[in-house]
Parts: structure tokens; C-alpha cells; sequence
């Protein structure tokens, strides 16, 4: 058995501290430590972005980091993007445009588009579909994401512009 | 796919990311962005006992003019490179090689550094390098070292730098204002490596082209410094004519393998290709265009 090293971090908010070994995957960390079944287990090559969480600012896939480095970090999953009840704009507007049927690449898609929104407020469709081009859907065709992300910066803008 | 035990040291200087190297040796591996490593790893192709995060070190990071050089510390992510406004205004070309590399969650982790030692012929800023004639600065328990990246590449992930170096910056010679460079890469979907690709970097005197560069990713051992391209173009209007025999002299040196991105012929063909395009539009752009 490998030594263990200590990490602590913020995950949706919350200090989490852990003794794990290096070895572990930073999804493997979130699933079965923390037990954050959001982001999910895709091709665990790196392709298909369904792990995708936000450490620091940027969007990673979590199958290709190690849990040490997110050491000190802070990490935004898709169990943090609701707040008060309310789900995120990009949330509900996956729902109201239908970008998802059978869901498994949702959490990797909203978490990917939330840094995408935070980077490009209001971006074009071929920026929307630039900023998500290392998230793989099988089902959407795409048109209803795009559409999705589209909804929502217009919302965030319009809250912005009335604060 | 759970990769071996490793130790993980985190140095917070170069000194001492290089002194674990030298105390390591061969057990020891460098982590960067980690997406060459990692899946290698969780494939148990490596099974480094000893992992050195350089990620913590702050002076890998910068990107900085300095005596004629842009100079890219080897850390220096994707998404770096892709903000960066004096890469923007001095020398285009790498903005325009990152953005075709790989995807947006790869870009904030995949690092130039990593991107240029590894050695893996699918990457794409090794030719990059090789066009811009930038220079590598190597750090080992030996001291500092340069090694020019046309002399870097000795075949696949066979590399000047030894197992207890440290790639610690890129030094770029500053492209002159007016000069012309374009990357062109054929790819058959986001995050693919090339099927082929080539950088041309090209500066004019009036209408004649004064110096020219020609590279090639993915269509050998390692990427292509092609001489004879260049050579082809020097003292031409960079026409049709002199744009068919660089691209001519290219397809020569090409030796791709067969492969899931196709024969070895179309590969070829498509090298020719990729270059005739670099060419062109670095041509174009040096003249304003």
C-alpha cells in the first residue's frame, strides 16, 4: 500500500480534507470519496469531457488529474451550480431547450458552459460551440445545447445589466 | 484504469525540481499538464515510482520579451499561450498552432513545455519551433544548457534532453515585424492529432522572399525540418511555381505510416498539401494580407 498524502481543498464551497493516495484520479476522489456522482465516468481517455468539474478557474477533466493537485484548490462540480433551491440559468435552460435526453454528458456540458459563460459573457453560437468542443454528446445533435447556452447568457446578461 | 503507485513531490523551484530529477534518475518522471503522462499511466505504459509536479513553480510560467527573444517558460499552458497579447502582436503563429490542439479543458492544462519534449510526433509545436528557430533551455545537475529545437528531435519520443533534465524555457527569436507565418493542420475532429500538418514562416525584401521555413508534424519520426522547402522559396515571388516545388521537396521527406488517419500515400499527398496552404497564406500575410 502506497503512502498516503493529505489534501485539503474547497469543493462546492465546503473544506474537505482527505488522506488519499497520489495515485487517485481527481473523479475517482469525487465519486467515491466525497460520493459527488455528478460528473461522470465517460471514456476515461480524455475525449468525451463528461468529468469535466472547475478547478481554479479552469475547466479540467477530472479522469486525466490527479486528486493531489487539486490541493488547495478550488472546485466547482455540477452538485455546486444550483443555489438556494434554484437551478443555475444554464440548468433550467437545458431543461427549457431540451439539451439532454439521455443526460450523461449534462454535468460535463453545464459545468464546461458555466467557465465558458464566466470567460465569454455573451458568446457567439460558434463561440458556444468552440468553448464546448471537448464535450461529447451522443444524443442532442447539439442544436438544443447551443440553444441552452445561448438562453442562458442571455439571462445572466439581462440580471447583470438590471444589478 | 487506475494507474501504478507512485511518491508525488511538488518542488516549488526549479533547483529543486532538478535535484529530484538527479536523485531519481530513470524512476523519476516530470508532470506538466499531465495528458501525455496520465493516460500513459493508466495504461501502465509508465509506471514512474517518483512523480516531480512543476506546476507549483512560479518562474515556469511567464511569458516575457527579453534581448530579442519571446521567452515561454516551459510550464506556460495552451490557454496561456492563447491569452497572451504580445504573442498576439510578435509572432501569431503560436496563438494560431494552440488553438488546434487538442480542446479547451486539455488547452488550460496541456503546457508548450510538455508539448515540445515529450518527443511524441503527433505534437504539434515541435514543428512550430522548428520554424521559428527557437531555442530550448535545458537545466540539469550539471548546470544550464541550450539545445536549438532543429537539433532537438532525434526520432520518436527520442529527445536531446536527458533523464535528469528539465526543460525550464522556450526562447523564441522575435519574428520581424512584417514577416509571415501560418500553421496548417488537417485533423479529422477536435482534439485529433494530424492526419498531416505544416508551419511556413516567411519574411520578404520588396517582392522577393528573404528567408524562409518549412516544417512538418506527423508524417515521421519526428517533426520535419524540411531545408530544401525553404531553400525552394528564397529569391522567388513565392509563386505558383516556387510553391509547387517547396511543397514537392516536403512530400519528399514525408514518411508517414499507415494508420486509422490513412495510407501513407494520402498522408503524403496531404503533407504536399498542408504546405502549399502554410505557404500561401504565410505569403499572404507578410504582404498585408
Amino acid at each position: 500500500m502506497a503512502e498516503k498524502t493529505k489534501i485539503s481543498l474547497t469543493v462546492n464551497g465546503n473544506a474537505v480534507e482527505a488522506e488519499i493516495e497520489p495515485r487517485t484520479l481527481l473523479i475517482h476522489f469525487l465519486r467515491e470519496h466525497l460520493n459527488l456522482t455528478g460528473a461522470h465516468i465517460g471514456c476515461e481517455t480524455s475525449h468525451c469531457g463528461a468529468c469535466t468539474v472547475d478547478l481554479d478557474g479552469r475547466s479540467v477533466k477530472s479522469c486525466t488529474v490527479f486528486a493531489v493537485q487539486a490541493n488547495g484548490g478550488e472546485l466547482l462540480t455540477v452538485e455546486g451550480m444550483a443555489a438556494g433551491g434554484e437551478l443555475h440559468p444554464l440548468q433550467q435552460a437545458f431543461v427549457d431547450q431540451h439539451g439532454l435526453q439521455c443526460g450523461y454528458c449534462t454535468p460535463g456540458m453545464l459545468v464546461r458552459a458555466y467557465r465558458l459563460l464566466q470567460e465569454t459573457p455573451n458568446p457567439t453560437d460558434d463561440e458556444i460551440r468552440w468553448g464546448l468542443s471537448g464535450n461529447l454528446c451522443r444524443c442532442t445533435g447539439y442544436q438544443n445545447i447551443v440553444k441552452a447556452v445561448r438562453q442562458a447568457a442571455d439571462e445572466l446578461g439581462q440580471k447583470e445589466a438590471a444589478e | 484504469m487506475i494507474p501504478g503507485s507512485f511518491a508525488y513531490h511538488r518542488p516549488a523551484s526549479v533547483d529543486e525540481a532538478v535535484a529530484l530529477l538527479g536523485q531519481f534518475g530513470e524512476d523519476g518522471k516530470v508532470l506538466a499538464g499531465g495528458h501525455s503522462l496520465i493516460p500513459m499511466m493508466k495504461l501502465r505504459l509508465a509506471t514512474p515510482e517518483h512523480l516531480i509536479d512543476i506546476n507549483g513553480i512560479g518562474e515556469l510560467k511567464g511569458i516575457r520579451e527579453e534581448g530579442g527573444q519571446l521567452r515561454i517558460g516551459a510550464a506556460a499552458t495552451q490557454a496561456d499561450i492563447l491569452a497572451s497579447d504580445l504573442l498576439a502582436n510578435t509572432c501569431p503563429l503560436l496563438p494560431e498552432a494552440a488553438a488546434l490542439i487538442a480542446d479547451p479543458q486539455i488547452r488550460y492544462c496541456g503546457t508548450l513545455g510538455g508539448n515540445v519534449a515529450n518527443g511524441d510526433p503527433g505534437n504539434d509545436m515541435p514543428a512550430v519551433m522548428m520554424a521559428l528557430a527557437a531555442i530550448y533551455a535545458l537545466r540539469g545537475p550539471g548546470g544550464a544548457r541550450e539545445v536549438a529545437a532543429r537539433d532537438f528531435y532525434h526520432g520518436t519520443f527520442d529527445t536531446a534532453l536527458a533523464e535528469n533534465e528539465l526543460l525550464t524555457e522556450i526562447r523564441i527569436p522575435t519574428p520581424a515585424p512584417g514577416h509571415g507565418a501560418s500553421y496548417q493542420k488537417m485533423k479529422r475532429k477536435v482534439g485529433d492529432y494530424a492526419t498531416a500538418a505544416a508551419a511556413a514562416v516567411l519574411s520578404f525584401d520588396g517582392d522577393r522572399c528573404a528567408s524562409a521555413a518549412v516544417t512538418l508534424t506527423n508524417v515521421g519520426e519526428a517533426a520535419i525540418f524540411v531545408t530544401e522547402a525553404g531553400d525552394a522559396l528564397v529569391g522567388t515571388a513565392v509563386d505558383d511555381t516556387a510553391v509547387a516545388e517547396a511543397a514537392a521537396r516536403a512530400m519528399a521527406l514525408a514518411a508517414p505510416v499507415s494508420d486509422l488517419r490513412g495510407p501513407a500515400e494520402y498522408r503524403t499527398q496531404m503533407a504536399g498539401e498542408m504546405a502549399r496552404r502554410a505557404i500561401r497564406t504565410a505569403a499572404a500575410r507578410a504582404k498585408g494580407g
